[in-house]
C-alpha cells in the first residue's frame, strides 16, 4: 500500500478547473518532485495533499497507517516571519503543535527531540539566536527542522531554494538528500527542474499535460526532454549574458539565480 | 520628595485610589498579553476599530440609562470582534474597509446619541470621559474592580494555557493549519479576548487610548528582545510598570489618568527604542 494515493482528482479555484484526471501514488523513501510552470496549479496540489482544500473529484488516500497531521510541511516565507521576535528553539519546537492533541504545553522529550533536530540541520548553535537574524539558508535549515518535530515519515516541501544563492542551494539539497537516505519520504514542489532530475527518485509534471513516472522515464518521455531542454539550454549558455537575461524575463525555470549572477 | 511621599501615603488611604491601582495593574498587565500577536498579525487596527464600536455601545448605555454599562459594551464589543474576524479573513482590504466603516460609523453614532439623549447638562465632559477615561478609574466601585479582577484571572489563564498555540498561530498560519492546529478557532478565541480586554481598558485610559495600551508595551519590547517568550514577559512587565507611574504621577499631580499612562508609555518606547539601536 502506497504512503499517499491520488486517484484521478482533479484541482481547481470556485469550481474552475486546473488539472484534471491526475493519478500518482507516493511510497515510503521515495523522493517526489512535482514541476510545471507558474500557475500549473503546484500550490493547489500541495494544499490538497495537506488537506487544506479538497479536489474537485477524485480520491486521496493514506495509507501505511499515515496520517493527516504527520505530514511535515516546509511553507515559503511570509512577510509576517521578516520581524517576528522569535528564537530559533521556540520555532522549532512549535513543530510538534500537531502532536498536542489535548494538552498544552510540550513536553520534555519533545524537547529533546527538538534540539536533537536542530543538530541533524547543523542549526544547534543558533538555538537562542533569533530567527530574524538568520540568513536564508539558515532559516530554511530552521523550518527543516520543525518540520521534522512534526513528522518522521513524509516531508512536505514548498520551492525550499527559492531566494537562496547557488552555494547555499546544493547545501540545503544535499541535506535533504540526507534526510531521504534516512527512509524519510521527500514530496518537494520545485522550479529548479536540473536538481529535481538529479536528486528525485520520481517526477510529477503538472501542466496542460502530466506526467508521473521515475526520474529515468521522464528524461525519455516527450514532454520531459521538452522541458528539460530549456533547462540545458540556459546551462549551456550560462557565459551569454543577454540570452541569460532573455530567458530569465521568459520566465524559464533555473534562469532566477543565473539573471542574479549577472547583476553582481 | 518627602513632602510627595507623604501626600501619596495620604491618597492611599483611600479605597477608590487603591481600586484604581489594582484595575489598573491587572488592564495593564492583560492588554500588553496580547500586544504582540496583534501588531504581528497585522490586528492592530482591530484593536482601535473594536474600541470606537466600544464607545458607540457606551453611548447606548448612558442613553438606556444602565447602572452597569458592561452588560451592553461586553456582548456588543465581542460579536463586532467575531464579525471583523470572519470579514478579514477572506480578503485583506475588504476586512480593512469594514473595519474603517465600522469605527468611524459607532463614533459619529454614538456621539449623536449622546447629543440627542444627553443624560446630564454637560455633553462634551462625557463624551470627553468616555474617549479619554479621563476620571472613570477613580470612580470605580468595589463589583466593578471584582468584575475586572475575575475577568483579567480569565484572560490571563486563557494566555497561558495556549501561549504555545498562539505563537504557533501568530508565527506561521500555514503550517498550524497543515499541522492541524484549529486556526480558526485560535483567531475567534484570540478576538474575543481582544473585544473583552478592550471593554476592560475603557475604564482605565478610554476609548482612544485603548490601542496604544494594547501595542506601545509590545512595540517597546520588541526592539531589545529577541525571543517570543521574552518579548511577552518584558511588554507585561514594561505594561504594568508603566500603567503604575501614570498612575501615581496623574493621581499625585492631578493629571488625566488615560493619557499620562500612554505618554509614560511612549517615553519607554523611546527609551527601549535607544537601547535598541546599540
Amino acid at each position: 500500500m502506497s504512503l499517499i494515493s491520488c486517484e484521478n482528482i482533479s484541482l481547481g479555484y470556485d469550481g474552475e478547473e486546473i488539472v484534471s484526471g491526475l493519478s500518482f501514488a507516493v511510497n515510503e523513501g521515495d523522493y517526489l518532485c512535482i514541476v510545471g510552470e507558474n500557475g500549473a496549479g503546484k500550490s493547489t496540489l500541495m494544499n490538497t495533499i495537506l488537506g487544506l482544500r479538497a479536489p474537485l473529484s477524485g480520491n486521496i488516500s493514506f495509507g501505511d497507517g499515515l496520517k493527516k497531521n504527520e505530514i511535515g510541511y516546509l511553507p515559503q516565507q511570509t512577510i509576517v516571519q521578516r520581524d517576528f521576535p522569535a528564537s530559533v528553539y521556540e520555532i522549532v519546537l512549535s513543530g510538534f503543535q500537531g502532536r498536542l492533541g489535548k494538552k498544552f504545553f510540550y513536553s520534555r522529550e519533545m524537547k529533546e527531540t527538538a534540539k536533537a533536530n536542530m543538530q541533524r540541520m547543523h542549526i544547534e548553535e543558533f538555538g537562542e539566536r533569533c530567527y530574524k537574524e538568520l540568513s536564508g539558508g539558515q532559516q530554511q535549515r530552521v523550518l527543516l527542522a520543525r518540520a521534522l518535530c512534526a513528522t518522521e515519515r513524509v516531508l512536505l516541501l514548498d520551492e525550499p531554494v527559492a531566494g537562496l544563492d547557488p552555494k547555499v542551494t546544493a547545501e540545503l539539497y544535499a541535506l535533504i538528500k540526507e534526510l531521504n537516505e534516512t527512509g524519510i519520504t521527500i514530496i518537494m514542489v520545485s522550479h529548479d527542474i536540473g536538481a529535481a532530475v538529479r536528486y528525485a527518485s520520481h517526477i510529477l509534471h503538472v501542466g496542460r499535460k502530466t506526467f508521473f513516472g521515475t526520474v529515468e522515464d521522464y528524461k525519455q518521455s516527450k514532454l520531459g526532454k521538452k522541458f528539460l531542454a530549456v533547462y540545458e539550454d540556459s546551462e549551456d549558455s550560462s557565459d551569454d549574458e543577454s540570452l541569460k537575461l532573455l530567458k530569465a524575463a521568459a520566465g524559464s525555470p533555473d534562469c532566477k539565480s543565473g539573471a542574479k549572477d549577472g547583476e553582481a | 520628595m518627602g513632602e510627595y511621599l507623604d501626600k501619596l501615603s495620604y491618597y492611599l488611604s483611600f479605597p477608590f485610589v487603591r481600586y484604581a491601582l489594582i484595575v489598573g495593574t491587572l488592564i495593564a498587565l492583560c492588554s500588553s498579553l496580547l500586544g504582540v500577536t496583534l501588531v504581528l498579525k497585522r490586528f492592530s487596527f482591530i484593536g482601535d476599530g473594536l474600541s470606537h464600536v466600544a464607545f458607540g455601545a457606551m453611548a447606548i448605555a448612558g442613553v438606556m440609562r444602565l447602572t452597569n454599562e458592561m452588560v451592553v459594551v461586553m456582548p456588543v464589543t465581542v460579536v463586532t470582534a467575531i464579525l471583523l474576524l470572519r470579514t478579514g479573513q477572506n480578503t485583506k482590504i475588504k476586512g480593512d474597509a469594514a473595519i474603517a466603516m465600522l469605527s468611524v460609523g459607532a463614533l459619529a453614532f454614538g456621539y449623536m446619541l449622546m447629543n440627542i439623549f444627553p443624560v446630564s447638562s454637560n455633553v462634551s465632559g462625557d463624551v470627553c470621559t468616555t474617549l479619554f477615561g479621563s476620571t472613570s478609574i477613580l470612580t470605580l466601585n468595589e463589583t466593578e474592580v471584582w468584575a475586572c479582577i475575575i475577568l483579567s484571572v480569565i484572560v490571563v489563564c486563557i494566555f497561558v494555557l495556549f501561549y504555545n498555540r498562539i505563537f504557533a498561530v501568530t508565527f506561521d498560519e500555514t503550517f498550524a493549519r497543515a499541522a492541524g492546529t484549529r486556526v480558526g478557532a485560535m483567531n475567534l478565541m484570540i478576538a474575543v479576548v481582544i473585544a473583552v480586554i478592550i471593554v476592560l481598558a475603557m475604564n482605565l485610559v478610554g476609548s482612544l487610548l485603548i490601542s496604544a495600551l494594547v501595542i506601545f508595551p509590545a512595540l517597546s519590547a520588541m526592539r531589545v528582545f529577541r525571543s517570543f517568550k521574552a518579548v511577552t514577559i518584558a511588554s507585561a512587565v514594561l505594561s504594568v510598570v508603566c500603567a503604575v507611574i501614570g498612575l501615581l504621577v496623574a493621581v499625585l499631580f492631578g493629571y488625566p489618568v488615560g493619557s499620562t499612562i500612554v505618554t509614560v508609555d511612549v517615553v519607554a518606547f523611546i527609551i527601549f527604542a535607544l537601547i535598541g539601536r546599540r
